[in-house]
């Protein structure tokens, strides 16, 4: 055998198998990946952007919290495992799913199954465009009562048709056999059989890969599971007449204090001074009132009003003031058209503000 | 901010406005800029929202790329980016 036959028949290193994961921030993902990788699988990480993520925007807006939380936990956590991150704004793809969910919604207005569903179909996407072999999720059997039932995940499974291409480590020695468990490319026995909503087993697992740190986000990492921001964005479609929004409108739910005192209006008050200097910058698309006489929050009219309702609102903004005590409060009106008139007002009584009106 | 920091800020660049736009937005909005403009080498960007001091540098380090000066001031971020340097 000479020299270039014995080339010919060694075979050429296998380059690595390359797996996408979808990262959420959270601890799952966070260890999901890192137990592929221990088999020798190149992860990247996707994260879909909907608009509805609690990352980052309180931190950003509200004046607490403290510059270091400041931070995008998918980013982090990606930086932590030495993956590149892809973040994949899906804003206007995710409003099907969000305003007609064909499995119906959570407890609020999570439409956990069909998010899930809608998610891995955007990854399957993703892999066949980059040419990745296989997606993996963070998901744990009986995790979630929406979506990590172990029939849930076969649903899933089977309607994003990724039966096969479809890795959960954690939970991996509960579920079927994958494609690349029947290829080689991954262990089996390198999986994971968690199960259930303990989470002692990752915890120990995360020590175990010499995790000191990573986020948990209390209620999950989706403002539509929470039970205030839903009540809400239902207050936004009532108003509106119709189910449909748009970014600027999801955003200003997760701002300030929301009072419907009348329908044909809403009056969004900041609780901060990092709010009121966010919902400054929408002054130009409200009606905005700013108390001059006092330090107060800014307040955005969102609806229309006439002279009697302005005057309510001013009332309303007034009591949120540091004027709230005083006989009168000067507060600043300004239109739509941007022309600009002074009131002069009795802040409202805390008797006198109707429970009912909060939103 | 370093010498070679403060020639690059005297340095006319293309400036991307990140302004208002609250995480992750500064950066799912850099990198389709920078995917769309594989001609430029380096780049300004500014933004309000604080997590971009953090965000930002990550995402550069984890695509090559890297920031070479920040700055803050009026509530704004500045930072200037070195496309593909690593």
């Amino acid at each position: 055998m000479n020299e270039s036959e014995t080339a010919k028949n060694i075979p050429e290193p296998a380059a690595p198998r390359r797996a996408v994961a979808l990262i959420s921030g959270g601890l799952d993902s966070m260890l999901a990946v890192r137990v592929m990788q221990q088999q020798g699988i190149y992860v990247e990480g996707i994260n879909f952007y909907t608009g509805f993520c609690v990352e980052g925007h309180t931190q950003a807006i509200r004046t607490s919290g403290g510059s270091d939380e400041k931070r995008n936990s998918a980013l982090w956590v990606a930086d932590q495992l030495g993956i590149r991150l892809h973040i994949i704004d899906v804003i206007e793809a995710y409003k099907p799913v969000l305003l007609a969910p064909r499995h119906g919604y959570g407890s609020n207005l999570n439409p956990c199954l069909d998010c899930k569903i809608f998610m891995l179909k955007k990854a399957k996407e993703w892999l066949e465009a980059n040419g990745f072999d296989f997606i993996i999720t963070g998901e744990v059997v009986g995790q979630r009562p929406m979506s990590q039932l172990a029939a849930k995940l076969r649903i899933i499974s089977k309607k994003t048709e990724l039966e096969d291409l479809l890795v959960r480590p954690l939970s991996g020695k509960h579920l079927p056999e994958t494609l690349p468990e029947r290829e080689g490319w991954i262990k089996r026995e390198g999986l994971y059989d968690f199960n259930g909503r303990s989470r002692k087993p990752q915890i120990a697992l995360a020590r175990a890969f010499g995790f000191s740190d990573w986020s948990t986000p209390a209620g999950g990492c989706c403002f539509l599971t929470d039970e205030n921001y839903s009540r809400k964005l239902r207050d936004l479609w009532q108003a509106q007449g119709e189910r449909r929004y748009e970014l600027d409108d999801i955003m200003l739910l997760k701002v300030g204090r929301h009072l419907r005192p009348l329908p044909e209006f809403k009056l969004l008050i900041g609780r901060d001074e990092g709010e009121s200097n966010f919902l400054y910058g929408y002054r130009k698309q409200f009606i905005t009132l700013d108390i001059v006489s006092h330090n107060g929050p800014i307040t955005l009219i969102d609806g229309t009003v006439d002279a009697t309702t302005l005057h309510l609102a001013a009332r309303i903004a007034a009591r949120y003031s540091q004027g709230h005590a005083s006989d009168s409060v000067v507060v600043n009106v300004r239109r739509l058209d941007g022309s600009e008139s002074t009131l002069m007002v009795v802040p409202l009584p805390k008797d006198e503000v109707n429970p009912a009106w909060m939103i | 901010m370093d010498d070679l920091s403060a020639a690059v800020a005297a340095t006319p660049l293309p400036e991307l406005n990140l302004r208002r736009l609250l995480c992750p937005l500064p950066v799912i909005r850099l990198e389709q800029y920078v995917a769309a403009h594989p001609e430029v080498t380096q780049l300004r960007v500014v933004a309000t929202d604080p997590g971009v001091k953090h965000d930002i540098p990550v995402w550069c380090r984890m695509n090559g790329h890297r920031v070479i000066a920040l700055s803050e001031a009026d509530g704004e971020i500045i930072q200037l980016i070195q496309i593909g340097s690593l």
